[in-house]
């Protein structure tokens, strides 16, 4: 294993996305809506505008679940309610967006455009190929959501935290969940992805495939992440080393999605 | 056993996609500073023959030795030692010439710019290398790859129909510019539909179709071995006067379609003394052209062999 020939490939690929503002610029005004606007929309509502029968409604949403959970929302606002609880899958959906359009394109665009046959000609193994590909596509879409936890987690102490005595936020769970349970299903994800994108004949088809292969994980993600939130410490710890596993095992199995003929667009091998 | 002179040596190829068998039994070896030339039409196995040198194919059957190495078990080394140029050159058109050759330069662990700069110079496309390759136009992108392809200064260049797509300027460019990477000492393997351009730049012609090889040999030795006799070409302002060469000694044969008279010699040298011979005896020349088979001549004679056999 070649780690400098590895990280050539990453760091390439990564500069072509930097070139392809196309790309890029959507992403980041999905961040943005999910991790600024949109939060920062609702809990300016929520907490300078009370009176709403809509906050109440919240309010009352929330009541019973954080019960459920043994984590009641005491003597504490709905904004913090809703800071805690309920934004936390947006942590999931925003990489996993970002991580599948890329990946899904990353395999299968070098057969479209040809320059899979440099790559199949080249020293590099498949494996250098395939970890330099993954990394650079799960590097942007995991920075995206670093980032956004920073900004997201500003929006919420300067809107949420003078009602609830200064800043609170990031709590711990949400530690766990942005740094513990995210990178794995993210990891478990483009594997699964870079599978596809390694078989399908066309971004377009990689594209749509990916879809399909990630919305179960979007689904059991969210409602993790949710979840680790609501739940406690211990569990998500558990689910997140569980997590860890199946994405090494995924991304070991992965590797196989690179061959020299299928660089060259060759299927039959 | 490969000796160190030969560098490429494959035997008994066989590979087969689907239905489509695109090598059947194809054996061929090249030495080492040689250019060698693959001569078949589309469709011979001349792609998959080069892309199993570097072992991004495997074969079906039979063996390969590259440097002596299998590409399918020492493919690293074997592929760090070549430069390729595909037949359809493919770039990422969103960056740069400059940081295509960067790319290709890291993949083949080198380090700094020198060697970029130098292989842009080499094929005349330094000044471009800063635009993005999106803006290349075909001979610019086929500069690029063969740029792109001496970068690691490879001991093995393998270049799939290197001028296809180029306008005639370009592709005599190209041809050039292989010309002196050859001569430079470097093993050139180049495929090609193209007659004319295996001419003068191979030292040895493989003619493959349905791929499997049909001859192989240097080019004079083929010409000499298919097509023994050499012709002169002669046209005069009576042409009915230029029967009579059938009696002069050395002459083998004639050939009259009513146009031009063709010659059949025992000997290139005869040509002086037929043409003095028939100038004493009146005739007007205004045409003698004294002639040798060409690859195209040899590759359809070769062809036509092959089927009447």
């Amino acid at each position: 294993m070649n780690f400098k020939r590895m990280l050539a490939i990453t760091s390439f690929n990564l500069k072509q996305l930097q070139k392809s503002p196309d790309f890029w610029i959507p992403m980041l005004i999905m961040g943005g809506l999910f991790f600024v606007v949109l939060p920062a929309a609702l809990l300016f509502g929520v907490t300078f505008v009370q009176h709403l029968q809509s906050v109440k409604q919240v309010g009352n949403a929330l009541g019973p679940i954080t019960q459920v959970t043994g984590k009641g929302l005491k003597n504490k606002p709905e904004a913090y309610g809703l800071a805690v609880h309920l934004f936390a899958p947006l942590a999931v959906v925003v990489p996993m967006t970002i991580c599948s359009a890329i990946g899904a394109n990353t395999l299968v665009g070098e057969r479209e455009r040809g320059t899979g046959e440099f790559l199949a000609h080249c020293p590099a193994t498949e494996r250098e190929i395939y970890l330099g590909k993954l990394i650079a596509s799960l590097l942007p879409g995991y920075a995206a959501t670093v980032v956004g936890f920073g900004l997201y987690s500003l929006v919420v102490n300067l809107i949420v935290g003078p009602s609830v005595g200064g800043w609170f936020f990031p709590t711990a769970d949400w530690w766990i969940l942005m740094f513990w349970l995210i990178p794995p299903f993210l990891a478990l994800a483009l594997s699964m992805i870079l599978r596809v994108s390694g078989r399908v004949k066309t971004a377009a088809a990689a594209q749509q495939s990916s879809g399909l292969v990630t919305l179960p994980l979007i689904l059991l993600t969210y409602g993790q992440s949710s979840g680790t939130v609501l739940g406690g410490a211990g569990s998500a710890i558990a689910l997140g080393a569980i997590a860890w596993l199946l994405a090494i095992i995924g991304l070991w199995r992965g590797a196989r999605a690179v061959t020299r003929p299928r660089l060259l667009g060759i299927d039959n091998v | 056993m490969l000796d160190k002179e030969t560098i490429v040596e494959l035997q008994g190829i066989r590979r087969s996609f689907s239905e489509t068998i695109a090598l059947s039994d194809l054996s061929l070896s090249v030495r080492r500073g040689t250019v060698a030339v693959l001569l078949g039409p589309n469709g011979a196995g001349k792609t998959t023959a080069l892309r199993m040198i570097t072992g991004a194919l495997s074969p079906e059957e039979g063996t390969i030795r590259v440097f002596g190495l299998d590409p399918l078990t020492n493919g690293e080394e074997v592929r760090s030692r070549c430069g390729v140029v595909p037949a359809t050159p493919a770039f990422y058109e969103r960056l740069s010439g400059r940081d295509n050759l960067e790319f290709a330069a890291r993949m083949y662990g080198l380090e700094g710019n020198g060697s970029i700069e130098e292989a842009a110079a080499r094929f005349g496309i330094d000044y471009a290398l800063d635009s993005s390759a999106r803006s290349y136009s075909t001979g610019m992108k086929t500069r690029l790859a063969l740029a792109r392809a001496v970068l690691h200064n490879p001991e093995l260049l393998l270049l799939d129909e290197p001028t296809a797509g180029l306008d005639p300027e370009s592709a005599r460019s190209v041809l050039q510019l292989i010309d002196e990477v050859a001569s430079g000492g470097k093993t050139v393997l180049m495929s090609t539909h193209l007659l004319l351009e295996a001419e003068g730049l191979a030292d040895q012609v493989v003619m493959i179709e349905g791929g499997r090889a049909l001859v192989s040999g240097a080019p004079a030795e083929l010409i000499r071995q298919y097509w023994p006799t050499p012709t002169l070409i002669l046209d005069a302002i009576d042409r009915s006067l230029l029967n009579q060469v059938m009696d002069f000694d050395g002459v083998s044969g004639v050939k009259v379609n009513g146009g031009p008279v063709t010659v059949a010699l025992d000997d290139i040298q005869r040509v002086p003394e037929v043409i003095a011979q028939l100038v004493r005896r009146g005739v007007q020349l205004t045409r003698a052209v004294p002639h040798e088979a060409t690859l195209e001549e040899l590759y359809f004679v070769v062809r036509g062999s092959r089927e009447s056999a």
